[in-house]
């Protein structure tokens, strides 16, 4: 043993064989989870679930698990996808619930296909999102809300819209008018988004530019233009897709309205 | 600092999580104030109908840090088991939070139902080091409950404090309504039939009437049923009960038979980050090694170990409940488990080529653990490997009762090196008694040769040794709690030497690294361990400074600490010094002497004598009885192996 490199003993891991693709909702009070929280939960969860997850080989394996544009933490979503590789092959529909009970309620398992039906890379079919901007209404937030109509139509009405983003490498500005496809209130309840008396919620279709226009940007964008102080807006994903015809696709496989 | 918040009106019991939700959208890392983990629970608010017992449980630090604890995490499970019980978690808020709070009106909450705490029984805070009494003022604040117990009225929860700093708990008394001293499964049980008991009789005398049932039958300390008397001189004359039928010494809870109290059975599994990732199995409690420095280890006697079955069926349960990859056997000592070889063997066949890691994190310095952590690691990585022979030289060893020669040290370090480990981290105090320059000097020569030994049984260049210095700080209920602290201008300088020393040596060059802390929050660690009374207003004060997270040296400040205690000590005839750097003598009435911790006051004092003649004491596991007084004293006896008891064969999913 002196002197030489050590190398894992042992076969090699076994191969993948299949690849699962999930849909998932962050939902309630998980919509704080960052991205790296619900790796840290599924990777947990795919072992709890006892699933034969594919490992990388090394002294420090790790499953064999894809993400693709997650939503940013404090955004609840209903259309989260993460591609799992196995080593054998099970049926999908079986996959999904044992997955769910293993993971904390709000992070909810809601699709599970087998990703051999879609050709390329999942992250290629994911080119745009429908997002839904809550923004309370409450004491405060009534008189700033009520010239939201205005403040969408002049966003609308601009070429081009800058918010400067602060990266790695310092502020850098985007264009948000450029990604969106469509920005309208909402007019009743929408599915999955949660509202009080006086709320008002904001419909954004929004294409992924590089780099992806974050609904926070909107609300940016919305201050800017309005010159209004307009409350901060929670926001979820409800669908992501291939961008079809000009709208957000209602499938991956970019089935339209 | 901002004044206490006007709580917004809601019903007891209700969520708070809609006013905290806007709050946490503008605070770093919200995740950690959620709750939802796997495991976790909240139960109907009236589970147990009017008289249901109701604990919010706490531990005084960030998240992170407190999510992992043991022993909160036992209590959590143990309490929620009961129908008429129920049992939610709360921590620390960073600054940022604790700011919006306040101005937004929302109380101190727990993460499991955003419950408020003032609305709960109990507020049970577990306390590993004293420098979570600060937290521990925020979280009184910011839940509307008056800081000091006299303040508090029939419908504010009793503050009760355990873990291993209630050891103590006099320099916190004016703002604890009652302390559990050790062991807490059956203690919290016992209190919570007492709660439900006083709620069904229709809360007979308040609070007093509760507090007095708890001090009379359920070895529940309560400060106030104590009065305390001094002598001219400053130090203490008397601590006296003020009420009849209150003990004159509060001894600790143990609980014997391990296997009886397999808790946690489902452990908490953060959604996010936290300290420590893997799935602990408290393998035993207790040790007698007889360390003299060392305050967990006198104040869980007797040893009483978990059999080999019960931590198979543990760890079975406990990685099928989680989905964690990694199990930690987690005892004072973990090597010195009666079967240990037994332990470790078994569970490395079971949960071979199952990605799922084992790990003893306390182990002594010898062979033995070498061949316990390569079969730990059978086909991971071999990184680094942790040894604590605490004092340098070998003449300060016996002084501390850490019985490794440097013959077995070094003999140790090159089994692990031609094992193929690259690293080896040795861990040491600065500040033992009786120590000089050249006992901390001795530190580096060690080092030295542990580096000569690595490279010439690796014949590699690339192999590193880390000395890792801690200050010591003398513990009540220990045979140093007599000694003086050595003061921080001191550590400070007596660590540059050492630093000198390491580096003065090209040859070792990168491959010995230095770590250490300044003695400052020594300094402060010091004046609250051993400290009385009279310390509340300074804890008082230096908190209305701002002072929070002390634990965290980026929010810590000695310069505040050193301001409040000369403003509050002003008047006394103490100061900082005389609680850190003065030794006691031995007739000296101690602020901890009626919290009996099993230990004979006497026996201590031979201890500490031996020590300053540099004698060294065996373990009790292997030689006749030196008389503690523990097992006499509160009824136990020692509980190890081998038992001759199995693991269970279980198939395991690969």
């Amino acid at each position: 043993m002196a002197g030489s490199r050590r190398v894992p003993e042992g076969p090699t891991p076994d191969p993948a064989v299949q690849r699962l693709r999930i849909r998932y909702a962050k939902r309630g009070r998980m919509r704080f989870t960052s991205t790296r929280d619900f790796q840290r939960a599924l990777e947990r969860a795919v072992r709890r679930a006892g699933l034969p997850m594919a490992y990388s080989a090394g002294f420090h394996p790790h499953p064999k698990i894809s993400y693709a544009n997650a939503a940013p933490t404090g955004a609840a979503s209903e259309a989260e996808y993460v591609e799992v590789s196995l080593t054998t092959v099970v049926d999908p529909a079986q996959v999904g619930p044992r997955l769910d009970a293993s993971l904390p309620d709000g992070l909810d398992v809601l699709e599970v296909a087998d990703a051999a039906d879609l050709p390329g890379a999942l992250a290629d079919h994911l080119q745009g999102s429908v997002w839904a901007l809550r923004f309370r209404g409450g004491p405060a937030g009534a008189d700033e809300l009520g010239g939201m109509a205005s403040a969408v139509t002049s966003l609308l009405a601009s070429e081009q819209l800058l918010v400067s983003r602060l990266m790695k490498n310092g502020p850098r500005e985007l264009d948000v008018r450029a990604a969106i496809l469509r920005l309208t209130l909402a007019d009743g309840e929408v599915p999955r988004v949660p509202a009080d008396e006086g709320d008002l919620v904001l419909v954004a279709e929004l294409l992924h530019t590089a780099p992806t226009v974050r609904p926070e940007e909107v609300w940016t964008a919305l201050r800017q233009v309005s010159g209004r102080d307009l409350p901060r807006p929670v926001s979820t994903r409800l669908r992501q897709g291939p961008v079809v015809g000009g709208t957000v696709a209602l499938t991956l496989a970019g089935r339209t309205v | 600092m901002p004044a206490i918040p006007s709580l917004a009106p809601h019903r007891p019991g209700e969520s708070l999580l809609p006013a905290l939700e806007p709050l946490l959208e503008q605070v770093a890392k919200p995740v950690q104030y959620i709750g939802g983990e796997l495991n976790s629970q909240v139960k109907d608010w009236d589970c147990g109908g009017a008289h249901t017992a109701r604990w919010a449980l706490m531990y005084p630090d960030a998240y992170e840090v407190g999510l992992p604890n043991q022993g909160v995490m036992i209590l959590y499970e143990v309490l929620n088991e009961q129908a008429d019980v129920l049992a939610e978690r709360t921590y620390s808020v960073w600054p940022d939070l604790e700011r919006l709070m306040r101005d937004g009106g929302v109380p101190q909450f727990t993460v499991d139902g955003h419950r408020a705490v003032g609305d709960f029984d109990v507020l049970g805070v577990s306390f590993s080091t004293e420098l979570g009494y600060t937290n521990l003022l925020t979280a009184l604040d910011l839940a509307g409950i008056p800081l000091h117990a006299r303040d508090r009225g029939e419908d504010h929860p009793v503050v009760l404090a355990g873990g291993h700093a209630s050891f103590n708990p006099e320099p916190v008394a004016d703002f604890l309504d009652a302390a559990i001293v050790g062991d807490g499964e059956e203690a919290v049980l016992h209190t919570s039939r007492v709660i439900n008991a006083w709620k069904a009789a229709g809360r007979p005398d308040g609070r007093e009437g509760l507090l007095l049932e708890l001090a009379r039958s359920g070895g529940v300390y309560v400060p106030a049923f104590y009065d305390v008397s001094y002598l001219p001189d400053g130090r203490i004359q008397r601590v006296a009960p003020n009420r009849p039928g209150v003990p004159w010494r509060v001894a600790k809870h143990t609980v014997m038979d391990l296997d009886a109290w397999p808790y946690p059975k489902q452990p908490l599994v953060p959604v996010t980050e936290s300290v420590h990732e893997r799935m602990s199995v408290e393998i035993f409690r207790g040790c007698t090694r007889g360390c003299r420095f060392c305050q967990a280890g006198m104040i869980t006697r007797p040893v009483r170990e978990r059999s080999l079955t019960g931590i198979g069926e543990m760890v079975d349960r406990g990685l099928a409940a989680t989905g964690l990859d990694e199990v930690g056997l987690l005892s004072l000592s973990s090597a010195d488990h009666s079967e240990i070889a037994e332990v470790t063997k078994g569970l490395a066949d079971r949960y071979e080529g199952t990605q799922t890691g084992l790990s003893l994190p306390s182990t002594r310095v010898d062979a033995f653990n070498i061949e316990l952590a390569n079969e730990l690691t059978r086909n991971g990585r071999r990184s680094g490997l942790t040894f604590a022979p605490e004092g340098g030289s070998e003449r300060l060893r016996k002084v501390i009762n850490k019985m490794v020669t440097e013959e077995d040290l070094i003999r140790t370090v090159t089994a692990a090196y031609a094992a193929g480990w690259r690293q080896v981290k040795l861990y040491f105090m600065c500040g033992l008694p009786t120590e000089t320059d050249e006992d901390v000097l001795a530190i580096a020569d060690l080092a030295k040769k542990v580096i000569d030994a690595g490279r010439e049984v690796s014949g590699r260049r690339d192999i590193r040794c880390t000395v890792s210095i801690g200050g010591f700080v003398p513990k009540p209920h220990t045979p140093f709690q007599w000694a003086a602290q050595l003061g921080w201008e001191e550590t400070d300088a007596r660590l540059a030497r050492l630093r000198a020393a390491v580096r003065s040596d090209r040859r070792y060059g990168s491959a010995i690294g230095f770590r250490y802390h300044d003695g400052q929050p020594g300094v402060v660690e010091g004046l609250l361990s051993r400290g009385d009374r009279r310390l509340g207003p300074v804890i008082e004060q230096v908190w209305r400074a701002g002072a929070r997270f002390d634990g965290w040296s980026e929010h810590f400040s000695f310069e505040r600490w050193m301001a409040a205690a000369e403003s509050a000590l002003a008047d006394q005839p103490v100061d900082v010094g005389w609680y850190t750097t003065r030794e006691r003598g031995e007739h000296e009435v101690l602020p901890w002497d009626h919290i009996d911790s099993g230990l004979d006051k006497e026996w201590l004092w031979e201890d500490w004598l031996d020590a300053l003649d540099e004698r060294e004491v065996e373990d009790c596991r292997w030689t006749p009885c030196f008389d503690c007084g523990v097992c006499p004293q509160l009824g136990t006896e020692i509980q190890i192996g081998p038992t001759g008891k199995q693991l269970l064969p279980l198939s395991v999913v690969r």
